[in-house]
């Protein structure tokens, strides 16, 4: 209780995350892609470029307002994919049990034995680079700690006295799930959800940094902190932004996420990573 | 005990097997060969006779069982098969980046666990005091910040302003080298370590063995010692072993940053220039670890605690 400041901390970050992203186009001091004009390159950050330009010129900050509209796209749809394959998986293979049950289980444990990163990666290597791409890798690879907790949270729920009346009254086992089992484990799934998110925001910077991800002009936070490295002596502020970005976004998140948790699902403070 | 080991080390294999078939099959879906990717993109588009006997040569001309139940045999007998760049053995290259990514995972880990560890009980153990409220803070922070950047300011602040460390290299393996990028990323296992210890330590004040053992006069040194450092390592040991993985997954990230000779950045080029069978040695070579990792933690837990059954 004593730390439900961590829910209107995170959710009024995210919030205005969100307005950034939404309102880029009229926040915004120039165009992020085209914007460039070497006249311009790497002017410290003062009254005309709040953040700095960059080695082309561009100014940072409207760069960094369009980079959220990429970070948070892929952050949510790659999260919802994974989402809806963990809760599918799970709940089917908890109130199925069986070999389906054994083969998910199965497949759980060797998804968490490929560190997502790494796996993210492998699958970048087949694809080309881009927005699709990222949605794929980051969508397809970390969906097993949904799976596991759906899993376990159906078993507990698949014994209940209403799932027992369902199926006396004849319900198709697919009705059950949704109208019975899904409703009433949606709690820790959102809580995961919501962290998933800031991770696969997390990740998608790391592959775009890697230049696996969202290839430049396009601004994606990561590809604009790719090149700073070589330019971190001269330009430092190339560097700071689009990563300060990045950890606000990520901190509203886990913190939306741990304050969601202290009301979704209390039981649980200790069974999360 | 014996037992117990011979038995979790066959459950391991399967697994192993899945990743194998995965990683195998992974990277045989994608439509055209190693050959004609290079003719893609190559400025010269590679003659079909060529294309044909590189293929034969990498054995990509046999049908996928075929290919796949080669693979396996290879695997068992440690052969990764052939760098499609380098003409290396991936064996070979595997080893000689094995070493220094393993000092990379071990150090940070070190950090995460002689720093996390440590202030997560300190912050149990006086619950809303100010060092709880800023573990707290610290720890949501430290799993937030992303490696690379905070890579990118310590290299900044220590490397190019104080010029304390080097900025990046391996140096031959001098540990001032490793300093920086083990702090990068040992930072989010330990703010995940912290927090953990922190909840397992304030589960176990709650519980009922710990309650009894005060109402029966134990004094608190002694209530620590054989109620909740016991309790508490099997919970902060089985976080560690999980790290492990996390931790030489983002350490691609952070190896390549700071230039350093390890798996992940063998990885990242390899993927970069789709030598394929280096990625897929690469992949096997990080869940082994991982597998190995989580294999010795279990034991370990096992031998801490005597309700894990052993067989």
């Amino acid at each position: 209780m004593r730390f439900r400041a961590n829910l209107w901390i995170g959710g009024g970050l995210f919030a205005i995350v969100v307005a950034g992203g939404v309102l880029a186009p009229w926040l915004a001091h120039s165009d992020p892609v085209m914007g460039a004009n070497l006249m311009n390159a790497e002017i410290p950050p003062g009254r005309e470029f709040w953040f700095g330009t960059d080695v082309q010129g561009r100014d940072i900050y409207s760069r960094v307002l369009y980079g959220a509209q990429i970070s948070l796209t892929i952050g949510v749809l790659s999260q919802l994919i994974n989402t809806v394959i963990g809760v599918c998986l799970g709940v089917s293979a908890g109130y199925w049990g069986g070999w389906w049950d054994d083969l998910v289980s199965g497949l759980t444990n060797m998804m968490l034995a490929i560190p997502s990163l790494v796996f993210a990666l492998a699958i970048m290597a087949i694809l080309s680079p881009g927005l699709i791409s990222l949605l794929i890798a980051l969508g397809l690879t970390n969906w097993s700690y949904t799976c596991r907790l759906s899993r376990a949270a159906t078993l507990s729920v698949k014994t209940q006295g209403y799932v027992q009346a369902a199926k006396i009254l004849g319900y198709s086992d697919i009705r059950i799930m949704l109208t019975q089992v899904l409703p009433n484990i949606l709690g820790p799934i959102i809580v995961i959800g919501t962290l998933g998110m800031g991770g696969a925001i997390l990740a998608e910077a790391a592959l775009s940094f890697l230049g696996l991800g969202i290839r430049p002009p396009f601004p994606s936070w990561g590809s604009m902190l790719s090149d700073a490295r070589d330019h971190i002596t001269i330009a430092p502020w190339i560097s700071i932004f689009p990563g300060l970005a990045i950890f606000i976004t990520v901190l509203a998140l886990n913190l939306l996420g741990d304050g969601l948790r202290d009301i979704l699902d209390p039981q649980a403070r200790t069974r999360s990573p | 005990m014996l037992r117990y080991i011979i038995r979790r080390l066959i459950q391991t294999l399967p697994i192993l097997l899945a990743v194998a078939a995965v990683v195998f099959l992974l990277f045989s879906v994608i439509p055209g060969t190693f050959a004609s990717s290079l003719a893609d993109d190559g400025k010269a588009v590679m003659d079909a006779e060529i294309m044909e006997r590189m293929n034969k040569q990498f054995g990509l001309a046999d049908p996928l069982h075929v290919r796949f139940a080669n693979f396996v045999v290879n695997l068992v007998q440690l052969d990764l098969g052939t760098s499609f760049r380098t003409r290396q053995p991936v064996a070979h290259m595997l080893l000689e980046r094995m070493w220094p990514s393993f000092q990379l995972a071990f150090a940070a880990m070190a950090i995460a666990i002689l720093i996390g560890v440590p202030l997560g009980f300190v912050a149990a153990m006086k619950p809303g005091s100010l060092i709880d409220t800023s573990s707290i803070i610290l720890a949501v922070s430290g799993l937030s910040l992303p490696k690379f950047w905070l890579g990118l300011l310590l290299m900044y602040l220590f490397a190019l302003k104080l010029s304390w460390l080097p900025s990046f290299g391996y140096g031959d393996g001098h540990p001032k080298y490793l300093i920086l990028p083990a702090i990068a990323l040992g930072v989010s296992p330990l703010a995940l370590l912290a927090r953990t210890t922190r909840a397992a330590v304030l589960e176990i004040l709650n519980a009922d063995f710990v309650r009894t053992a005060r109402s029966k006069g134990m004094s608190e040194a002694k209530v620590v010692r054989w109620h909740l450092a016991r309790n508490a390592l099997v919970i902060v040991l089985t976080t560690v072993g999980l790290q492990f993985g996390s931790v030489i997954g983002q350490a691609v990230v952070v190896e390549k940053l700071f230039a350093w000779p390890g798996l992940g950045s063998l990885l990242v080029e390899s993927v970069s220039l789709r030598d394929i069978p280096v990625v897929q040695g690469c992949i096997l070579m990080i869940v082994l670890f991982f597998l190995v990792i989580n294999l010795l933690v279990d034991v370990i837990c096992a031998m801490i605690d005597p309700r894990i059954k052993y067989s």
